[in-house]
């Protein structure tokens, strides 16, 4: 979320809020409250400046406040820039991005966690940590592998066996890690390591599922991908511009330089946003075909017919809108009325998200979550309002959009016994003859 | 785990743990020579003892009072107390076994139930000593917060298994209809809900508090109701791979138990300083050897063995079927040496029974972990029990705390080397799809039908 911070300045309001406090710090005992007894040292370690020497050196002569904006507003352009050359790049590159960030976002998490339990010296800790990541990314990118290619992975014998019984070795590895977890246990830090393994389970939770949700809606299309993302990165800055030059009624005390003509603002000015970009997204193959994996060349193509959600239909508009705008029809895609409820999203619940992070960030008094990008802080102070994005649009499609996955379905029934096999496609084939798309005739074809 | 715990005697234990008030927390390293230095003791003052490096500061929380029935202790009166807190877990172990006859006898209607009661009660049990740990009586709408998200996560699980076993009853109904297809996105609306209040709710001066909170709620309910639905799901696969297994893990516990109790020698685990290898070992030997004879036992009868499925004529759960080859008696050829020792060529053996010996060792092996888990996790927030509900035993936590790995484990081990994707959620996904993806799938499984030799080209039904 944008919020300016004066990261050259020490924040005016941290003297005042020690002072408040200071008779909470004579609580013994457990205290409910988030005490502060000492004036706020320096911001936790990671606070070395980032900024780049070039950067430094072009902005020295401006006053610190339209530095900092500028920083924060070439990093930007920047960020947007990366994102455009990955999306060139295609699908493969995509996927590995994705597995980067969601890495990198743990790591910044669970750093965090290490400060703030001292626990650098708890025996395994760090490894098992990131044995754990590997675990659950193991389990789901097997899922993912094997309902995508399901080609290749069954001409190869080995991939074979670690598919089949896939579930088994995940979870044989989990039980090793929760195995070494237990054994690890030493006798004055229980509470810590328990406190740690709590933590990085709902680390994984946060980061790991949803990312892998990103890539399941990738291969969708990747409109799916960039209509969401990009709705929530106008949103944050619509709703920081309109909050800049109209901004007056806070919006929640969690966030105090969030204000309601910005959300409000942001909410529409993302609708129209959503609306224009899918209109133009919507005409090119590259990003509305799912993404298949080729057997022939071995490459991801996105080559199909475009589904009927992608072809321009003509929309009556109603008669209050008519007089309005003077026409009487419209030509729209369907998908940007999907994209409709993907932007009100981003700019409705999706700020939930930052406020959830915020108020993560001031429980446990952290200014960033790292300090990866200059300007703006670490990876997850950009993507924390995505991942409840990211959850939204991968259940949007599963009810909406699309069933389930044909060929998944086929894997799936050639596994059965042949029982069940015969009563399945007995039931099919009278709910086909229902419906009238077989009639006994056909039978013989 | 059946540790032995005095119960009888006094807070003797577990004062001596309880620490001074913790004014000298600067001086914290009254156990441990690592040095506190001024910085980490001034972060230390900042996050509050909550986050403190050593577990000695936090007070003991006293145990709920005895629950021990009046009549118990009438009858009881006259023994010492060691032998009284004896007869009392006896008493108690063979009530509970009681009780599992009885609902076993009474079906998986009452089983599902009893497996939901169970699951409620566990998350009560965490949730509480959450609550107590932090002091977050009145911390604003968190008791509400988690008892909402129990329903929604529960009201998911059992939307996929009810979608999934009552596949027929549920096409028969309009609005179940509506339900079950949307049935994700009702589900995540109702979670978003409840996250959009947390955050509403956050107050100032407590985030750190409702956030470790919220935590907490999510940690206990991937224990304990993801594994209770997977206990269902088990159920739904025969009974008898819900019985097995969880008899295998209570025998463990016995077993391992008796034998510690009269060979026990070397101590197993510094965690749990009362078991020892010799209990270890012999509970491990005694379960398998049980395993395999209940496994021999329950594989003859249907009511066991069969799938549980819902008959939408006569509106209930039938267990009737032609048994799997699992549960039909085989030969089998034993090797060499243990002919010369037992004098028989072959032996006729269900094959279920040598699924049972991987059930059973699991239940001896890596089961037991799941109770150091919990007593590491009572260790670190000094609690002697997790509740009160089962005089002499403790919490229906403490009971049930082996089963969890348990009940994961069966039911990865029947998706993985038992059976293949359900029938009926193949079936419910095909009738969802688009007509002609239906047409392509029917003329593909036709050929492969045909291919098989299941179906007749020529033949016109």
């Amino acid at each position: 979320m944008t919020e300016l911070r004066q990261r050259v300045a020490h924040e005016p309001d941290a003297p005042p809020e020690d002072k408040e406090s200071e008779p909470e710090a004579k609580l013994d005992g457990e205290t409910a409250s988030d005490s502060e007894s000492r004036a706020e040292p320096a911001p936790p370690p990671a606070s070395a400046d980032d900024t780049p020497e070039v950067l430094n050196r072009a902005l020295s002569n401006l006053s610190s406040r339209w530095k900092n904006w500028w920083v924060r507003g070439i990093l930007t352009l920047a960020m947007i820039a990366f994102f455009f050359i990955i999306i060139y790049l295609g699908p493969m590159v995509l996927m590995i991005i994705v597995m980067c960030v969601q890495i990198k976002c743990f790591h910044e998490i669970i750093t965090i966690g290490y400060n703030v339990y001292h626990s650098y010296d708890l025996p395994w800790f760090r490894t098992l940590s990131w044995y754990f990541l590997l675990c659950v990314n193991y389990f789901f990118y097997g899922e993912t592998v094997t309902d995508y290619f399901f080609t290749l992975v069954q001409r190869e014998e080995p991939l074979r066996i670690l598919s089949k019984y896939h579930r088994f070795i995940s979870f044989t590895l989990y039980l090793t890690g929760f195995c070494m977890f237990v054994l690890s246990l030493v006798k004055k830090h229980y509470r810590l390591q328990f406190y740690m393994f709590g933590w990085t389970h709902v680390t994984l939770l946060i980061v790991v599922t949803q990312s892998h949700l990103v890539i399941h809606n990738l291969f969708e299309g990747m409109i799916w991908f960039i209509v969401p993302i990009s709705c929530v990165i106008c949103n944050d800055i619509m709703a920081y511009m309109f909050g800049f030059f109209f901004g007056r009624t806070p919006l929640i005390k969690l966030s105090p330089k969030k204000t309601w003509e910005g959300f409000i603002g942001g909410f529409f000015a993302t609708v129209v946003f959503g609306l224009l970009l899918s209109y133009v997204m919507s005409g090119y193959r590259c990003f509305v075909c799912p993404v298949e994996y080729n057997n022939d060349t071995n490459s991801f193509t996105v080559d199909c017919e475009p589904s009927d959600l992608f072809r321009l239909q003509e929309y009556n508009i109603p008669g209050v809108i008519q007089s309005v705008i003077g026409w009487k029809t419209v030509r729209m895609y369907p998908f940007q009325i999907h994209s409709v409820a993907l932007s009100t999203f981003a700019s409705l619940i999706g700020p939930f998200g930052g406020f959830f992070a915020s108020g993560f960030k001031r429980a446990f008094k952290i200014k960033d979550f790292a300090n990866t990008i200059p300007g703006h802080g670490g990876i997850m102070d950009r993507f924390d309002c995505q991942y409840l994005m990211a959850t939204f649009v991968n259940v949007y499609i599963a009810s909406f959009i699309r069933g389930p996955n044909p060929s998944k379905l086929i894997q799936q029934f050639l596994t059965l016994r042949p029982d069940q096999q015969l009563h399945i496609f007995n039931t099919l084939r009278s709910h086909l003859i229902d419906k009238g798309m077989l009639t006994a005739a056909t039978e013989d074809e | 785990m059946l540790e032995l715990r005095h119960r009888g005697a006094g807070p003797g234990p577990g004062a001596a743990g309880a620490p001074p008030p913790r004014e000298g927390e600067a001086a914290g390293g009254d156990h441990e020579t690592e040095s506190t230095s001024d910085k980490e003791t001034d972060i230390d003052d900042r996050y509050g003892d909550l986050d403190s490096r050593t577990d000695s500061d936090l007070p003991e929380i006293p145990p709920s009072s005895d629950r021990t029935p009046e009549i118990l202790k009438k009858a009881l009166s006259g023994l010492s107390s060691r032998w009284k807190n004896w007869w009392i877990r006896g008493i108690l172990t063979l009530t509970m076994i009681s009780l599992f006859f009885l609902i076993i006898y009474m079906g998986s209607f009452m089983l599902m139930p009893s497996v939901l009661s169970i699951q409620v009660k566990c998350f009560h049990e965490i949730i509480t000593i959450g609550y107590r740990v932090y002091r977050s009586y009145d911390l604003p709408w968190f008791r509400t917060l988690s008892w909402y998200f129990l329903l929604c996560v529960n009201y998911f699980f059992y939307g996929e298994t009810v979608a999934d076993y009552f596949a027929t009853f549920v096409q028969r109904e309009e609005q179940l209809q509506f339900l079950i297809r949307y049935h994700r996105f009702i589900s995540f609306a109702l979670y978003l809900a409840g996250f959009c209040m947390f955050v509403l709710s956050l107050v100032k001066k407590h985030y750190r508090l409702q956030f470790y909170m919220f935590a907490w709620t999510h940690v206990t309910l991937l224990i304990t109701v993801t594994q209770s639905h997977l206990v269902i799901q088990n159920l739904f696969e025969g009974m008898i791979w819900f019985l097995v297994p969880i008899s295998s893990v209570i025998c463990n516990d016995i077993t391992a138990y008796l034998f510690g109790f009269f060979f026990g020698r070397t101590p197993l685990i510094k965690l749990s300083p009362k078991k020892t290898w010799e209990g270890f070992i012999g509970g491990f030997f005694s379960t398998v050897v049980f395993g395999f004879t209940a496994a021999y036992v329950l594989s003859k009868y249907q009511y066991f063995v069969c799938p549980v499925e819902y008959r939408s004529d006569v509106n209930s759960f039938v267990t009737e079927c032609e048994p799997s080859e699992l549960f039909r008696l085989q030969s089998y050829a034993l090797p060499p040496f243990l002919q010369a020792v037992l004098r028989w060529e072959t032996v006729s053996l269900y094959p279920f029974q040598i699924h049972s010996v991987a059930l059973s060792t699991f239940a001896s092996l890596i089961g037991p972990f799941g109770g150091f888990f919990a007593s590491g996790f009572k260790r670190a927030f000094k609690i002697k029990d997790f509740a009160n509900t089962i005089p002499g035993h403790g919490g229906i936590m403490d009971r049930f705390d082996c089963q969890y790995l348990m009940a994961t484990f069966v039911h990865v081990y029947i998706t993985s080397f038992i059976r293949g994707p359900n029938p009926s959620k193949v079936l419910q996904q095909l009738l969802v799809l688009q007509p002609e993806q239906q047409l392509n799938i029917y003329r593909t499984l036709k050929t492969h039908l045909i291919e098989k030799g299941l179906l007749q080209p020529a033949l016109k039904v």
